[in-house]
Formats: C-alpha cells, structure tokens, sequence
C-alpha cells in the first residue's frame, strides 16, 4: 500500500507501508491495505504509520484523506516529522493561542486560535513521543 | 570637453555598477528557479484535490456550496499581488495599468506586496487591508489572506473576489492577468487553470479512470466544505508563486539589459579616453617641437 502526504508546498512523502492511522475528522481512521475507496476530513493531530515492524509519526494539520486503488493520499496545510519540529518555537505558539482564546470573544477567532492550538500540540505530541523527556 | 581625469572616473563608477547589475541579475535568476521549482512542487496537491473535487461534484449538489454560489449585490474586492521592490521593468505598471483599465473605481482593494498598496493609496482607492509575504513565499504566509477574503464574502460585504497578478508565460514574458477567485464557478471546479502553466506540463491524473464509489466520512457535506476553502488557498497560493516568478524573471532580464548597457557604455568612454589621451600627447609634441624650431 502507498501513502502519500502533499502539501501544497511539496510532496512530504510518499512510500510503501503497511499500515496507517490517520487523525480524522470523526476519531482515528485505521487503514490497511486494500480499503475500501473512502475521503474523509482530517483533524490536526498524529498520524502513524508501519513501515516493516517500525512505527513512524508525523504530525499533520487539516485537510483531507482520501483511498482509492491501495492508495492512501493524504492532502493538508502541515505535514512534519519528529525532527522537524522546534520544540521552544511550538510551546510559544501554544502559549500564544491559550492567551488569544481567553482574550477574543468573536466566535470565529475562538476557532482559529483552537486550530491553531491543536496543530501546535500534535507537533509536540509527535516530538516527545520519540524523545521523552 | 571632458578632461582624462573625468573620463577615468566615469569609467570607473560604470565598472562599479555594472558589477552590482550583473550580481542582480544572478540573484534574480536563482530566486526564479526556486519559484518555479516551488510551482511544481505543488503539483500532485493540486491532481489530488482536483481529483477529490471532481468526484465531489459528481455526488453531490456542489452548487449548494455558499462559496460556489453567484451573488448579484455587494462589490468587488480586489486582491492586488505586487513586487516588494523596484528595479524589475516595466512589471508593476503594467499590471497597474491593467487594474485600473479593468477593475471600477468603488472596488475595495487587498495589497500584497508594497509597490501596489502605494499605487492605491495615491489613486485613493479603498485598501482593506495589506498583507506581506515572504521571499520564497509560503504557504502559511498566503492562508490568512484566503481565509480573510472567504470570511468577508461570505460574511456578504462583497460580491465578488478578484485576483490581480502577474502570470509567468516565460522567461522573457508575463502577463498581467485578472482571475476571479470567488465565487467559484462550478464548471471550472476541478479543472486545471489556465495560469497553472508554470513547473511543466505535468500532466493531469485527475482525467484518469473516474472513481465514483467513494466513502465520504463524516458526509459529503462535510468534505466539501474541507475541500473548497483548501482549493481556494491553494489558487491564491499559486498566484502569489505566479507573480514571484515574473517579478524575479523580469528583474533578470532588467538587470540583463543594464549590464549590458554598462558594458557598451565602459566601451565608449574607454575609445574617447584613448582619443584624448593620443590628443594629448601630439599637442605636447607639437608644441616641443616648434620650441625647438624656434630655438634654432
């Protein structure tokens, strides 16, 4: 089975794997080979894969996911591995939401800083798991 | 006449310029690699979303969708996409040019880049907001643009979004181009536009085998409204990419043409340089000569 991850700024990656769990918008979707053909939103958080016994995490933003011919695709905003992620920058991000969803009152801004707050926190999620403190 | 001393001092602040032009040119021909190669980058999203999309619309009524939706009130906003910086051609006024032949008087107007939002504000038209972007520009840079320009749309301020840029033909050639953004027309949703030349021909997978047995989770409704708003920041993301690579390709050829104007230039005042020099010199020996004779 082939996962891709695209963001429009490049091809994140792409390989075969065995299996994948991906953060959608209804709770984590399992997928294993030979899926039915299924799209389905995405919810910022971690997706994990097995590749030959080995488990590999990546934190992802919104968007979709789509299946179709043993093909897993995966479109969103955010696509970063582990050793991507830059752990003070994060955690001033987060600190930064926090602050904006006490302060702001219009619904919609409530909603960006929330977005905002859980894509910071899958990236950190996704960077302790592999190095714990 | 000029005399030898100035002529040697021109030659030289020429010289001068000619090398910052000539390392201009180099930097600008770079930097439009790199915007290219980010173009193309963006390619398979762009397959996979069509193709998402393309399926969409076949299963459900995409043209319930309030971003697909005509609206016969509200004005026109225009998204304006410039350079930062000057020394690129004749790039900016052109497409300025364009905007205010195309685009009426009462349209309220969002800059991205600094040369545009000056040009608006001494027409005095109306600015909502400017936004800066990054060289290379990325895609989070461009997000908050097309989630402000949906908010306002569909908040019903405006009727129509448009999208003023500079398209990237070739090396030698753009094109100043007005795309509507919103609303989307459903027959174009899907299909590949006709500013997405740049970063190759890749060819469209999304024309491959229609799949129409998809699964939609939560609903189709749900997606949708997850697809529309990517594809909508991805079109603008494009756009921006457009206008990054003519500016820098404009730039290159600007700079081409100044180093080579230095170079004739440095030519020129070299053989009048020279002319004197020889004048000079057969004064002076013209002049010992007859004080020789006179001496005699």
């Amino acid at each position: 089975m082939r996962l891709d991850i695209v963001t429009p700024e490049k091809l994140a990656f792409s390989d075969e794997i065995d299996s994948v769990v991906v953060p959608g918008g209804e709770g984590e979707l399992g997928i294993l080979p030979s899926h039915a053909p299924i799209v389905s939103t995405l919810a910022p958080g971690e997706l994990r894969y097995m590749k030959g016994g080995q488990e590999t995490s990546l934190a992802i933003g919104t968007g979709i996911v789509e299946v179709s011919h043993d093909r897993v695709s995966v479109l969103t905003d955010m696509a970063l591995g582990a050793e991507e992620v830059d752990e003070s920058a994060v955690e001033k991000a987060i600190e930064a939401a926090k602050k904006a969803m006490t302060e702001k009152l219009l619904p919609e801004e409530t909603a960006a800083a929330q977005l905002a707050l859980q894509k910071s926190l899958a990236q950190l999620h996704v960077k302790r798991r592999k190095h714990p403190h | 006449m000029a005399n030898l001393r100035d002529i040697r001092r021109r030659i030289k602040s020429v010289k001068n310029t000619a090398q910052i032009t000539k390392a201009m040119q180099l930097v600008a021909a770079s930097k439009m690699k790199k915007a290219q190669d980010q173009a193309t980058a963006g390619r398979s999203y762009a397959d996979l979303l069509n193709k998402v999309l393309n399926n969409l619309k076949e299963q459900t009524s995409a043209e319930d969708h309030p971003l697909l939706r005509e609206k016969s009130e509200g004005g026109d906003l225009v998204i304006l996409i410039t350079t930062d910086k000057g020394l690129c051609g004749p790039l900016n006024t052109n497409l300025l040019r364009l905007v205010t032949e195309k685009v009426s008087k009462d349209a309220t107007f969002i800059t991205i880049g600094s040369k545009g939002r000056q040009a608006m504000a001494r027409l005095k038209r109306n600015i909502l907001a400017d936004f800066t972007v990054k060289d290379p520009v990325s895609f989070a840079e461009t997000k908050p643009v097309s989630e402000f320009v949906m908010e306002r749309f569909l908040a019903g301020d405006y009727g129509r979004v448009q999208v003023a840029f500079t398209n990237f033909v070739n090396t030698i050639r753009q094109e100043p181009h007005i795309e509507t953004l919103l609303p989307i027309s459903p027959i174009e949703l899907g299909k590949k536009k006709g500013f997405e030349g740049m970063g190759g021909d890749a060819s469209h997978a999304a024309e491959g085998p229609g799949y129409s047995g998809y699964l939609f989770e939560p609903t189709t409704r749900e997606v949708l409204d997850t697809v529309v708003p990517q594809y909508v920041g991805y079109q603008l993301y494009q756009m921006v990419l457009e206008s990054r690579a003519s500016e820098h390709s404009a730039r290159m050829v600007a700079m081409k043409a100044a180093t080579d104007n230095a170079k004739q230039m440095i030519k020129d005042l070299t053989l009048e340089y020279n002319k004197q020099r020889q004048a000079s010199i057969t004064a002076e020996l013209l002049e010992i000569t007859t004080a020789m004779r006179a001496l005699e």
